[in-house]
């Protein structure tokens, strides 16, 4: 049952994967464009469809005017400190049913701006909220870009790897 | 000619209507919202870092709390993500152990959320203690497989802790057969009430393409007329084997979502009976021996998703081949069903913001994490 | 007046009652403890269990939970508190009426659980307002908070009216308020100095209970001095290091002879 999930999310992929090739070319990202650190483990290499962090808006309003995935599911930011580069994994659905269509992004550490969604999904204005709030992601376009979880004088984005911690939990690191 | 000047009012973190530490600022003309901001925050108990610094199996106790009253369903999602970064296979009889535990929590959570909204309007207590006698019931046979009432901790990957004790099936049946009579007099004290009809009907009404741009899930989301059910839509675990319907609303307003959870409960008591009655021809024992439980997923990332009672909870984790996730996020249904809030609330009193954010079922521990 | 307890209730069993004010008044006072409606997380579920039919707070003159402090005797923080709802909780507290008790529910009140860790978790909310009665557990059992109130009342009776500032003449009819904790940048701060560091421990310390005058105990906590847990796998290794030293001694023998 699950082989059939992911045949069936495979082929979803590569089918967005060719609309997006013919119709958005300039938006695919080509992989690469962050260093990988020697030894460590690859966590940039997937087989998920990577688009250009600018062109994520266009992306996302072209699969859902032409492909009909028209449910935006979930956004999360993921810290890759040793990579210098946040990544951004959007989930999108289709009504009809049927595993999520995972679009990738990557910014650089040093200037995390993207487009925001928040204007064509407004359901993303939390989820936004929080990246910007953790990670100190800027969505660019955003009506409301403000803290939400933590109070507003707070310096610093917790969620960042190399936000300090100490603790009892911590002490191995 | 009175005229009236524009109010702001507070509500919360402290008030006995936001189910638990929520906040709303309120701008009011005489008794009308104009505008109404949520605040978050005031739970947010830093989940997903302390996520990032427990093992995998560390992180189950903690999803108990997320939503504190379903804590079976959230390991369900939790334990499907795991199994799928690590490709952990589940016997076929512990998945109906599983979904025996999920449907239960359904009709537990649906009850409260029910009671909750009686007490909301007014009808201090009365509902919601029925609601928890039923609670209570449910919890007796949490405490029977799992030895706690509401943090349960029951789930392992690749199976459930410990195998059912003699005593449960018989305990369960006897609940079966007792439920209906409980579901029946909700719905009759929810339909056939004027003042109910009146606070509820045409109130905080969502409509469909609007609850889909605001990614809304579950019963929110059904109710405005979208018959869209994860556990049909992309099923997981063994819910293709199971005959349920998925009940819709017409409306998509505040009476409408609570007859859909209504109608929830009875799916669910008949997913519940179909379960039992396939139980004991399930191959495999409760876990699978094979399954370790310090597991050490390889690299890459996973996202898993399931209908909980609140809507879509979904588990994204990111392994970086160590005992421990690399990014452990969880997509809570109610946090994004909150975000139409205020577009519900605009225009009407101010009485019917309790009902409205009522009939969105929030859990404070999942919203704010 | 009958200062023997044992005499007082065979006499009481009889159907002749003496009292003192003091223990009059204290009993009136344990009757009807009204507690706040107050939840913050998990704990203020089971909380609300305690309240309904099966546990059945009336039985203890507990069940009326008021929405406003000013009408509460009784403060169940139950539930987990962040550093963000600090300041609302201890002005809650500063806005009760004397004579006003807390009961701190559950692992994560007392100390901050298992969420001690997070950057947004208080590691237990005596450090901002004096507690009477600590319930453990995650979350503490209805038993467990009725068996906290029965404590919380056992201790009302113990209380002196001669002693109590409340009461009496030279009655401080609200003592001097709490301080309340301000958001910084970097954590939460008292009067302009940092007492909650994000990321690191409290650099205050915790109140005593009521009984003790709700003083600040001297100890301060100490970002350096984190405990430090035993290497359990260090000590496995060295244990195995051990017996396989002595395993080979055995057959160095065994080889000489
Ligand atoms: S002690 Fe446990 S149950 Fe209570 S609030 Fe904390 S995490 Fe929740």
């Amino acid at each position: 049952m699950s082989d059939d999930n992911s045949e069936l999310s495979a082929r979803q992929r590569d089918e967005a994967r060719a609309a997006l090739q013919r119709d958005l070319p300039f938006a695919l990202s080509p992989s690469g464009s962050f260093p990988s650190p020697e030894g460590g483990p690859d966590l940039l290499a997937t087989s998920d469809i990577v688009v250009e962090a600018q062109q994520i808006a266009a992306v996302a309003r072209y699969l859902r005017a032409s492909l009909n995935y028209i449910y935006l599911s979930n956004i999360t930011a993921v810290d890759l400190l040793a990579h210098g580069c946040f990544e951004l994994v959007y989930h999108f659905y289709r009504l009809s049913g049927g595993p999520a269509l995972t679009i990738k992004t990557r910014l650089p550490r040093e200037k995390p701006e993207l487009p925001s969604l928040t204007p064509f999904w407004p359901g993303a204005a939390f989820q936004e909220r929080e990246a910007y709030d953790l990670f100190g992601i800027v969505f660019k376009g955003h009506p409301d870009l403000r803290r939400i979880y933590m109070w507003d004088e707070f310096e610093g984005f917790p969620m960042r790897k190399d936000f300090v911690r100490q603790g009892d939990k911590y002490l191995s690191e | 000619m009175l005229s009236t000047d524009e109010l702001q009012i507070n509500i919360g973190p402290q008030h006995p209507s936001t189910h638990g530490v929520f906040r709303l600022l309120t701008r009011l003309e005489g008794e009308t919202i104009i505008e109404l901001t949520p605040v978050f925050g005031y739970l947010h108990r830093n989940h997903e870092q302390l996520g990032e610094a427990n093992s995998y199996l560390q992180n189950m106790p903690f999803t108990d709390r997320l939503d504190y009253f379903n804590s079976m369903a959230n390991n369900h999602a939790y334990a499907l993500a795991v199994e799928k970064l690590a490709g952990i296979e589940v016997p076929e009889r512990a998945e109906y152990i599983r979904v025996i535990m999920v449907e239960l929590t359904r009709i537990l959570n649906h009850a409260g959320a029910i009671g909750f909204l009686f007490n909301d309007m007014g009808a201090w207590q009365t509902q919601l203690a029925f609601s928890m006698r039923e609670r209570e019931k449910i919890l007796d046979l949490f405490e029977m497989v799992s030895g706690a009432r509401m943090m349960c901790n029951y789930f392992r990957f690749g199976g459930v802790v410990r195998d059912l004790p003699p005593e449960f099936l018989p305990a369960l049946q006897d609940l079966l057969e007792a439920m209906p009579a409980f579901i029946d007099e909700l719905e009759r004290l929810l339909s056939e009430n004027e003042i109910l009809l009146a606070r509820t009907q045409n109130i905080g009404i969502l409509p469909k393409e609007l609850a889909i741009s605001y990614s809304v899930t579950g019963p929110m989301l059904r109710a405005s007329g979208i018959p869209y059910d994860i556990r049909k839509a992309e099923p997981y675990s063994i819910y293709d084997r199971f005959d349920f319907d998925i009940p819709i609303g017409s409306v998509g307003d505040v009476y409408d979502r609570f007859l859909v959870r209504i109608e929830e409960m009875r799916q669910s008591r008949r997913i519940l009976l179909q379960a039992l009655e396939q139980l004991p021809d399930a191959t495999g024992s409760h876990i699978n021996p094979k399954a370790r439980q310090n597991v050490r997923p390889p690299v890459g990332d996973a996202y898993t998703r399931i209908e909980s009672p609140k809507g879509e909870l979904g588990f994204y984790l990111v392994s970086d081949g160590s005992t421990k996730p690399y990014r452990y996020k969880i997509r809570a249904p109610s946090f994004i069903n909150l975000t139409p809030l205020g577009d519900l609330c605009r225009g009407h009193k101010i009485a019917d913001v309790v009902v409205i954010l009522g009939s969105i079922d929030i859990v404070l521990g999942e919203v704010d994490r | 007046m009958p200062s023997d307890d044992a005499v007082q209730s065979d006499l009481e069993q009889q159907g002749v009652f003496f009292s003192t004010l003091n223990r009059f008044y204290n009993w009136g006072r344990r009757s009807s403890v009204w507690p706040m409606a107050f939840g913050l997380a998990c704990c203020a579920i089971e909380m609300m269990a305690t309240g309904l039919s099966r546990y059945d707070l009336a039985r203890f003159g507990a069940e009326l939970f008021r929405a406003s402090p000013r009408q509460a005797d009784l403060m169940i923080v139950a539930g987990t508190v962040t550093k963000k709802m600090v300041p609302q909780v201890v002005r809650l507290y500063n806005q009760m009426p004397e004579p006003r008790y807390v009961i701190s529910m559950g692992a994560c009140a007392t100390s901050g659980g298992p969420f001690r860790d997070g950057y947004n978790v208080v590691r237990g909310i005596d450090l901002y307002i004096p507690v009477d009665v600590y319930v453990p557990g995650c979350p503490p059992r209805p038993e467990a908070l009725l068996h906290a109130l029965m404590t919380l009342q056992s201790q009302i009776d113990r209380q002196n009216l001669k002693q109590v500032r409340w009461y009496g003449k030279k009655a401080r009819p609200q003592s001097q308020d709490f301080p309340v904790p301000s958001y910084g940048p970097h954590g939460l701060e008292i009067d302009g100095k940092l007492v909650d560091p994000v990321g690191s421990l409290p650099l205050i310390s915790s109140y005593s209970s009521p009984m003790e005058g709700e003083q600040r105990r001297d100890q301060i906590e100490h970002p350096e001095l984190v405990r430090v847990f035993p290497d359990m796998e260090r000590e496995l290794r060295e244990e195995t290091s051990a017996s396989y030293a002595e395993a080979l001694e055995g057959e160095d023998q065994h080889v000489r002879r």
